[in-house]
């Protein structure tokens, strides 16, 4: 820098400190970027208020539109119209058109919001009350009443029964399940795309189909009576192709660089398999897993065509009819009794908790562990997990391999 | 101290490796075992398809080119067509379609454009949580809280837009004085709302993950031009979401068109072409299979088991169409792997 002031010919450049003005105005604090002023927080929540009132007046003295479903109507019309309105007033068509999608875009996701609200809420309002009572969990309905109260009988022979079928269709599903998504990661060959394709069509098959091949098969053709193993089976056969797809995307998104880390000091294959691709993508698997138990234990289609509905407990599923929670809720449904109705209620309540409780331990597990355990498994478990996620979303779908 | 290997002139001459990607020992035990677990769920899974595809054919052969021409299902005088049924399953999943598109394209966008990054997680697994309610809970919330309302609507709809076709109501007449409410129940319009809430959250999965991959390159530059929030979405994320969008919800067709227990819940089964989605009665294949299975005759059974081949062909050709769309298109091009 010296050399250029002396050596140039020209004005050298001069630096000006700047002078402290006393008379400037005191300075404005700059708004947060992005944070609405307070222009913008009155057009945004004024216009929703007068639409509440505007809604009001409409529903409550113009118009003979009684009732809280038209008010939400007008409500979300008027509060799209002022918000247009108030925007037109201050602002260009552009910052319009935005508002009101911004408007628009925010009231679809409360309706969705509120739907979720409301199914969830209604199970459990209507069918708390049964809940109360120990027998409920504790009891079966044999030789109770249609008609009698909650403080006789229960469904204690639905909750074992959905169980028992679980268990059997769990036994088969998960080792062929695991076992055929190892073999299409990691044995690969023409033949293996063969079984990818045909096992990702059948995610497509819809599960009363599924539950009808059971029942011709295996009820019609094999004689054996309608019972637990059947519905097992039925659930089994619809669960096998969504868990072997999920299992199958999840392994597939173990790094290569891991495998060949382990076959590089001449692991076989299987210690390959059993102590570097599978531990990496437990978590995974487990959520894959836990989600397709969770869709499994709410399906009500292929039990209502296999198991049969008895009402007393059974607990050997070769025996004979056996409940499941499912198809006691739909059984109590379309009884039109209303105390059986209260009771369907109330077991609906028990499978939103145990979907509850698997959704929420399928969370967990897929959370990637807290502590510090291995460095180099770490920032292979999240990809793994994002990937079980987009999976697990759209299970009974196909998706071809790229 | 390093020491050279000494050469032993005596040694015999080292041979290249025979390289062999045959697997052998213990290696070729795995790769067998395993070959032998993919063959039994291809046997498992395919057998159910071919099974199906089998037993059509004594359908076809006893009832003819008929059976997917006839509308009515009389097991009685044995006269069985599933026409009516394949158009009533399409049309109680379209109208599903109808409700779901909409609301799961609006909610995708309001989680990944509109809500505070700090709550967004927390939206992505309600959605999950909405995709694992079981069906029967839907099928309930439908029948029990939604059919009044929605018989409410099929009247206004009536007397407003009688007009239109679809909306006709035969057999009623919107300004009599009373009511007649069994004509509005029980329709495929009830019946489609449930079905909207099982596979709306999974076409807003599909959409919002395909939003949420949109590059942030793209986004930036339109926000750096001045775009609103709006603007971006309209000249950034919709365009490269075309894929998800189509994908998403052709997925949620696929599994529309297989929703049994609400639909057999909710609707009185009606066996005829029917484009009056507000008039009581309909059908669908998996409500048919479900109400008529147990006192089904051999020849009846395989004519359902038929019908549950017609669908599982529906779904499968929509479900490879949106998997295909969803993997043409430019998004979702770094998925995973």
């Amino acid at each position: 820098m010296s050399t250029s002031t002396t050596t140039s010919a020209t004005v050298a450049p001069r630096t000006h400190l700047p002078v402290r003005d006393d008379d400037a105005p005191p300075p404005v604090p700059r708004p947060a970027i992005g944070a609405p002023n307070a222009d913008e927080l009155f057009v945004r929540l004024g216009a929703w208020v007068a639409a509440v009132a505007i809604a009001w007046l409409i529903t409550q003295r113009f118009l003979p539109l009684a009732g809280v479903p038209w008010f939400l109507i007008v409500l979300f019309v008027s509060g799209v119209a002022m918000t247009a309105l108030l925007t037109t007033m201050t602002g260009t068509w552009v910052e319009v058109k935005d508002r009101v999608a911004g408007a628009v875009v925010t009231s679809g996701a409360l309706v969705v919001g509120a739907a979720l609200v409301s199914t969830v809420a209604f199970v459990f309002l209507r069918g708390w009350r049964a809940l109360l009572h120990a027998n409920f969990f504790l009891d079966d309905m044999a030789g109770v009443d249609p008609k009698a109260s909650f403080d006789t009988g229960g469904v204690a022979h639905a909750i074992s029964g959905s169980l028992i079928q679980l268990g059997i269709a769990l036994v088969i599903t998960l080792p062929l399940g695991i076992g055929t998504a190892v073999f299409m990661t990691e044995v690969g060959g023409r033949f293996s795309r063969v079984v990818r394709t045909v096992v990702e069509a059948m995610t497509a098959l819809p599960s009363i189909v599924a539950g009808l091949f059971v029942y011709a098969v295996l009820i019609l053709t094999l004689g054996f009576p309608p019972s637990g193993f059947a519905a097992g089976m039925a659930i089994a056969v619809m669960m096998l192709p969504i868990i072997a797809r999920a299992a199958d995307v999840v392994l597939r998104v173990v790094p290569g660089t891991l495998r060949e880390a382990s076959l590089a000091p001449s692991a076989s294959r299987w210690r390959t398999v059993w102590h570097v691709v599978l531990p990496t993508a437990r978590p995974g698997l487990a959520t894959a897993v836990i989600l397709g138990v969770a869709r499994g234990i709410g399906e009500t289609s292929p039990v209502l065509l296999t198991s049969g509905a008895a009402n007393f407990l059974v607990t050997n599923p070769f025996e004979g009819a056996m409940n499941s929670l499912p198809l006691y809720i739909y059984n109590g449904a379309r009884s039109g009794e209303p105390a059986l109705i209260d009771r369907a209620f109330g077991a609906a309540a028990v499978l939103m908790v145990l979907v509850l409780v698997l959704f929420v331990i399928a969370r967990l597990v897929a959370r990637p562990a807290g502590g510090n355990r291995r460095g180099l498994v770490r920032p292979v478990v999240r990809p793994v997990v994002r990937a079980v996620g987009a999976v697990v979303r759209k299970i009974p779908t196909s998706r071809s391999s790229s | 101290m390093t020491s050279l290997p000494l050469s032993d002139p005596g040694a015999p001459e080292a041979e290249p490796r025979r390289i062999s990607r045959r697997p052998s020992g213990g290696d070729a035990v795995f790769v067998n075992v395993f070959r032998v677990i993919g063959a039994s769920v291809l046997v498992i899974t395919g057998g159910v398809g071919v099974f199906l595809a089998v037993q059509t054919v004594p359908t076809l052969r006893h009832y003819g080119i008929d059976f997917l021409t006839t509308a009515r299902w009389e097991p009685e005088i044995d006269l069985l067509g599933i026409a009516g049924v394949v158009v009533g399953t399409i049309s109680i999943a379209v109208l599903a379609m109808v409700f779901a598109f909409p609301l799961a394209l609006l909610t995708a966008l309001f989680i990944t454009e509109y809500a505070p990054a700090r709550v967004k997680p927390f939206l992505v697994s309600l959605v999950d949580l909405m995709a694992a309610v079981p069906s029967i809970v839907y099928g309930l919330w439908g029948f029990f809280l939604m059919m009044p309302h929605v018989a409410e609507l099929s009247y206004w709809l009536q007397r407003n837009f009688g007009w239109v076709p679809f909306f006709e109501i035969r057999d009623t007449d919107p300004n009599s004085p009373v009511w007649d409410t069994t004509r509005y129940i029980a329709s495929s319009f009830c019946a489609s709302v449930p079905v909207a809430m099982m596979v709306l959250p999974m076409a807003c999965a599909v959409m919002r993950q395909v939003f949420s991959q949109t590059p942030p390159g793209e986004r930036e530059a339109a926000l750096a031009l001045g775009a609103t929030r709006w603007g971006v979405i309209t000249s950034v994320v919709l365009p490269f979401g075309r894929g998800g969008i189509i994908g998403g919800t052709m997925l949620g067709l696929g599994r529309a068109l297989g929703e049994t227990i609400a639909v057999a819940l909710i609707i009185s089964p009606a066996f005829e072409i029917k484009w009056n989605v507000l008039e009581v009665g309909a059908i669908s294949v998996s409500s048919l299979i479900a109400i008529q299975f147990s006192e089904a005759s051999p020849s009846q059974l395989s004519a359902l088991l038929a019908a549950g081949f017609v669908l599982f062909v529906l779904t499968l050709v929509v479900n490879t169409c949106a998997a295909m769309i969803v993997n043409r298109s430019r998004s979702g091009a770094d998925a995973d792997a």
